[in-house]
């Protein structure tokens, strides 16, 4: 209450001295009488309340800090898109290369525009039943009750950019498993309505104020995400599994004398990727603390750092006792495990924990990777182990190491893992009912660049055009 | 005239291009090329599966010559691209008609 009359008396101030530049000289005696007049206008002329917000530094800088650092954290998640691009197209085949790259750019159109249209209001309705909103255009008029710390230390604006930058990544996820046979006209579909309707159903649950906030007495049980382990990655990464199971292997990979690997063609390609994804999660994990608290921001950097790091050398030290050799994209999967793993705690896990957590994800992910080869599950980037397994530990990390309790995030979970397979297998399902979602076998072989798009994205022989 | 076609160790390329310019070689072509003998291959491993890699890069260098250089030419191929291990390649030598140069029309061991 005493900011919100601190503010009215600045916007009082402020009001006062414009009227009086704007008025003629000849009515500078009447001045006294003029911030009463002006407070009237305040309640409807936005640009002249904010102009006065702004003059006042307390109340603004903090605001001002933290809006631009959440715009800074967007582009460093839009950074991560480029990543994911990039460490695919390497984990694959340079047959498919344009393929991949082609879902990639499409999936970042598509999400933003559908998050604009439809996922935002979606996913923060605002007050609703707990479980299920229907969304709407995303802009509303600028008003002056949302300047304040008591909504949020960031514009609407700002709040929608970072989270689609958010929402695309779900189903970037799913683009690296499905890689390599998949039909690009049913996984724009699939893709479209994964991150259109089922992301902002669990995305509400959770930080839209859902369901999964009510446990315990008044939600002091509460199921805690803190940036997504469960409601990005997790969710991505079974919507992945299901997409998988229903699509099947690569042909050639699981033959009668054992699993024949289809090699990544650009191993310094997917280098890059992990590390621009590494990059973007500072802003990922970092943005997630929502203002520019200079406590926990940095908190959030080094919690996930470390875990990143530990995640890294985990699976490296465990792919190289395991399978005798320090394998390069293990190490690749480990680092990301570990980013995914304390995704969900990267603010109530301390730095000593965030090692531990990240080092458990990196072990975890090599064994995963294993283990679904083994069921005959072919994900060529190792998705469904960084994002989906990884994505359950780190929520259930927040319960053992963090802030949350274990039966809580293991409800969360479970719920949010389900329903985003069941959900993909139902729709994935009627998609390959209806369209297919297989490319023919001479395609496969052919290479999708050349089946679905037509282009190479190496055309070495092409001949020289120039005399 | 005869063609030479010595399949040898990627990395010795620089030493027999040297070698062969010593003793007055004037052009070669060279191709990467893929292949196995008694090396055999290798066992290589990508994200828990082994495969093996039975075939192995090499570079092969075709070195048209007279005949009366032959011997010379074989020499100093073997000898630069020696490593005394398994793998170092081999040498063919195959009779040649005729060599044409486009640009003069020139033939025989002139065209060389």
């Amino acid at each position: 209450m005493i900011k919100k009359h601190n503010l009215l008396k600045f916007l009082a101030l402020a009001l006062g001295l414009m009227a009086t530049a704007c008025f003629s000289p000849a009515m500078a005696q009447d001045a006294p009488e003029v911030p009463e007049e002006a407070a009237e206008v305040v309640e409807v002329d936005f640009e002249t309340a904010y102009g006065a917000f702004m003059g006042s530094a307390d109340a603004s800088a903090f605001f001002t800090v933290s809006n631009l650092w959440l715009l800074i954290a967007a582009g460093l998640v839009f950074l991560m898109h480029l990543g994911f691009a990039t460490l695919e197209s390497g984990l694959t085949q340079s047959k498919n290369t344009v393929n991949i790259l082609f879902k990639n750019v499409f999936i970042i159109c598509m999400g933003v525009l559908t998050y604009a249209f439809y996922g935002f209001n979606a996913m923060y309705p605002g007050d609703f039943n707990g479980w299920f909103a229907f969304g709407s255009w995303f802009d509303i008029p600028a008003d002056m009750a949302n300047f304040s710390s008591e909504y949020a230390d960031y514009t609407w604006y700002t709040d929608f950019i970072f989270q689609a930058m958010f929402a695309a990544t779900a189903a970037t996820i799913v683009s690296g498993a499905v890689a390599e046979r998949i039909k690009l006209p049913s996984f724009m579909i699939f893709a479209t309505l994964l991150v259109t309707f089922a992301y902002p159903v669990t995305g509400s649950w959770e930080w839209g104020g859902g369901w999964l906030n009510n446990f315990g007495t008044d939600g002091d049980r509460e199921f805690i995400d803190f940036a997504g382990s469960s409601l990005v990655h997790a969710f991505g990464g079974y919507a992945a599994l299901a997409c998988v199971i229903i699509l099947g292997a690569r042909k050639g990979k699981y033959t009668a004398n054992g699993i024949k690997p289809i090699l990544g063609h650009s191993m310094p390609l997917a280098t890059i990727g992990v590390f621009l994804l590494f990059l973007g999660w500072f802003g990922f994990n970092g943005g997630s603390v929502l203002n520019a608290d200079p406590y926990l921001v940095s908190l959030v950097f080094v919690t996930t750092a470390l875990s990143a790091c530990a995640g890294g050398l985990g699976a490296m030290f465990t792919s190289w006792i395991l399978l005798k050799k320090p394998d390069l994209s293990m190490a690749l999967n480990g680092i990301l495990g570990g980013l995914v793993g304390i995704t969900a705690g990267a603010d109530t896990i301390s730095p000593g924990w965030s090692i531990i957590v990240g080092l458990i994800s990196g072990i975890i992910v090599v064994f995963s990777v294993l283990f679904f080869d083994k069921l005959k599950i072919d994900d060529p980037v190792g998705a469904i182990s960084v994002h989906g397994i990884c994505g359950n530990f780190g929520t259930l990390a927040v319960g053992i190491w963090g802030a949350g309790f274990f039966v809580s995030q293991l409800i969360g979970t479970v719920a949010i893992s389900l329903f985003a397979f069941v959900f993909s297998i139902i729709v994935f399902g009627i998609i390959k009912a209806v369209i297919g979602v297989r490319v023919s076998e001479e395609e496969e072989s052919e290479g999708l660049d050349i089946g679905e798009h037509g282009q190479e994205a190496y055309p070495d022989f092409a001949p020289s055009i120039k005399g | 005239m005869k063609l030479v076609k010595a399949i040898i160790k990627p990395f010795k390329l620089e030493e027999v291009k040297e070698a062969l310019s010593e003793i007055g070689i004037e052009g070669m072509t060279v191709t990467e090329v893929k292949g196995f003998g008694r090396q055999k291959g290798h066992t290589e491993i990508y994200r828990g599966s082994e495969y093996t890699v039975d075939f192995l890069p090499k570079v092969m260098v075709d070195i048209a010559v007279a005949d009366d250089v032959v011997t010379k030419t074989v020499e100093a191929v073997s000898k630069a691209a020696k490593t005394g291990k398994i793998g170092d390649g081999k040498i063919f030598v195959i009779p040649l008609d005729d060599v044409i140069r486009i640009r003069t029309d020139e033939s025989g061991d002139g065209a060389i």
